[in-house]
């Protein structure tokens, strides 16, 4: 990479990204009011909120909780960083897992008993997804032979037909990373619900900003992932992610929330077995 | 309008708190979330939760039980917000007006910015108030 990409790189990851993660969660919302028979807010409305929540007074219970959530916006963003700049895939999940970690921190730094369930849940959502991006990254590699994006990058073919098993079980990972039903067991999607926002409970103002940025950030980055699976040509891959996108929104309005061992059954036995199947099948047939 | 303005006009959160009313206003409220009047189109969302509010919204008058909660609830949003009376309960204690164990409408223990009067308020009028309500918003430092 030259300088210039690099830079480029970072432009892309950092400032670009938000807008893209904005707009997707305003087509988000106004998607999910029209399969409601609403008319829903407009496409700009979450950059409104955001705008809204930094102007706001920030009402503290401890100064660590703030750190967390520095923390946890600063390593998804090098996560997105390193995505951006071609680097080690493993790397890019363990990075968004330590992040992750930093929320779950966050919220258990309080005595809140709401947050404190959300804590707990949020670890089990990171134990249902983590496992599956990091065979996702063995899946890659047992195909293409690298574990570096750049050399994915050079493939000549899409991973797709190959690793479609693969692709299944990574829709499960997307659904409990966006935090959609029926895996939005930390932060309850709607406030008012009985966990009012769970691992959000105790932020406020600007720092709730703070933390839907960073939920921006990862829900690109996830996406981008997924856009992985049809390398060659950039718009096949972006079209494969804004399709997976809506395939979560479909999901996300026709389940209820399930409990935790129940998401743990579906993600491990459904989305690890999935990989874990692919894997068998590219170490025998070669994909 | 600045873009700060704007943004708070645009993006209301509303938490509701009944102070013991008969729930007819309640419904009503509940009422404005439904594909009928979908006030989430205004950005206006249900919040459970006073540290996301902007707007905190009271039905049922204010007795000597609830309202340290009431008190305390409104203490913990953060500024700017805006306090809205739903109903005539609210607004002056309506048919349990010197009853004993009432203290009268919720301004007794909170400054509210809007009355709605009515039993039960119609949703519309609902929705008129918290338009209302964004004015004051809107000039709010």
């Amino acid at each position: 990479m030259s300088w210039w990409q690099i830079i480029l790189a970072f432009i892309l990851a950092i400032v670009v990204t938000p807008f893209i993660g904005g707009l997707l969660r305003g087509v988000d919302r106004k998607l999910t009011a029209r399969m409601q028979g609403r008319r829903g807010p407009p496409i700009q409305q979450p950059f409104y909120d955001v705008v809204k929540l930094f102007s706001k007074q920030t009402i503290t219970t401890n100064r660590t909780q703030l750190v967390l959530a520095y923390g946890y916006l600063l390593l998804i963003v090098a996560s997105l960083v390193l995505f951006a700049l071609k680097q080690d895939l493993l790397m890019v999940i363990l990075v968004l897992g330590v992040g992750s970690v930093c929320l779950v921190l966050g919220s258990l730094s309080v005595r809140s008993p709401y947050s404190q369930f959300g804590g707990h849940r949020e670890l089990l959502q990171m134990l249902a997804y983590e496992p599956i991006l990091i065979l996702v990254a063995v899946a890659i590699y047992l195909k293409t032979g690298a574990f570096f994006i750049g050399n994915i990058f050079d493939q000549g073919e899409p991973l797709l037909p190959s690793l479609w098993v693969t692709y299944l079980a990574l829709l499960i990972a997307l659904i409990i990373v966006m935090r959609k039903s029926p895996f939005d067991i930390s932060a309850s999607e709607h406030a008012h619900q009985e966990i009012v926002r769970g691992v959000f409970t105790e932020y406020s103002g600007s720092y709730l900003g703070l933390l839907e940025l960073a939920h921006w950030y990862e829900m690109v980055l996830l996406l981008s992932i997924i856009s992985l699976l049809w390398v060659p040509g950039v718009w096949p891959g972006i079209l494969l992610a804004l399709f997976s996108f809506f395939v979560v929104l479909i999901i996300d309005n026709i389940t209820a929330r399930l409990t935790w061992p129940r998401m743990l059954r579906v993600s491990w036995v459904g989305g690890l077995g999935l990989v874990v199947l692919n894997l068998v099948g590219l170490h025998f047939f070669g994909g | 309008m600045g873009l700060i303005t704007t943004s708070r006009v645009k993006s209301p959160w509303l938490l509701h708190f009944d102070c013991g009313s008969c729930n007819g206003c309640d419904i009503e409220l509940l009422a404005c979330l439904t594909p009928v009047y979908d006030v989430e189109r205004f950005g206006i969302l249900n919040i459970g939760n006073p540290k996301h509010a902007d707007v905190l919204a009271v039905t049922g008058p204010a007795n000597h039980r609830n309202y340290r909660v009431l008190h305390n609830l409104y203490q913990q949003m953060p500024d700017p917000k805006v306090v809205i009376a739903i109903g005539t309960c609210a607004c002056t204690g309506g048919v349990f007006y010197n009853c004993p164990n009432i203290l009268g409408g919720i301004d007794k223990v909170i400054p509210v910015d809007v009355y709605i009067p009515g039993c039960a308020v119609k949703p519309e009028a609902i929705i008129d108030g918290v338009v209302l309500a964004l004015g004051k918003l809107a000039k709010a430092r």
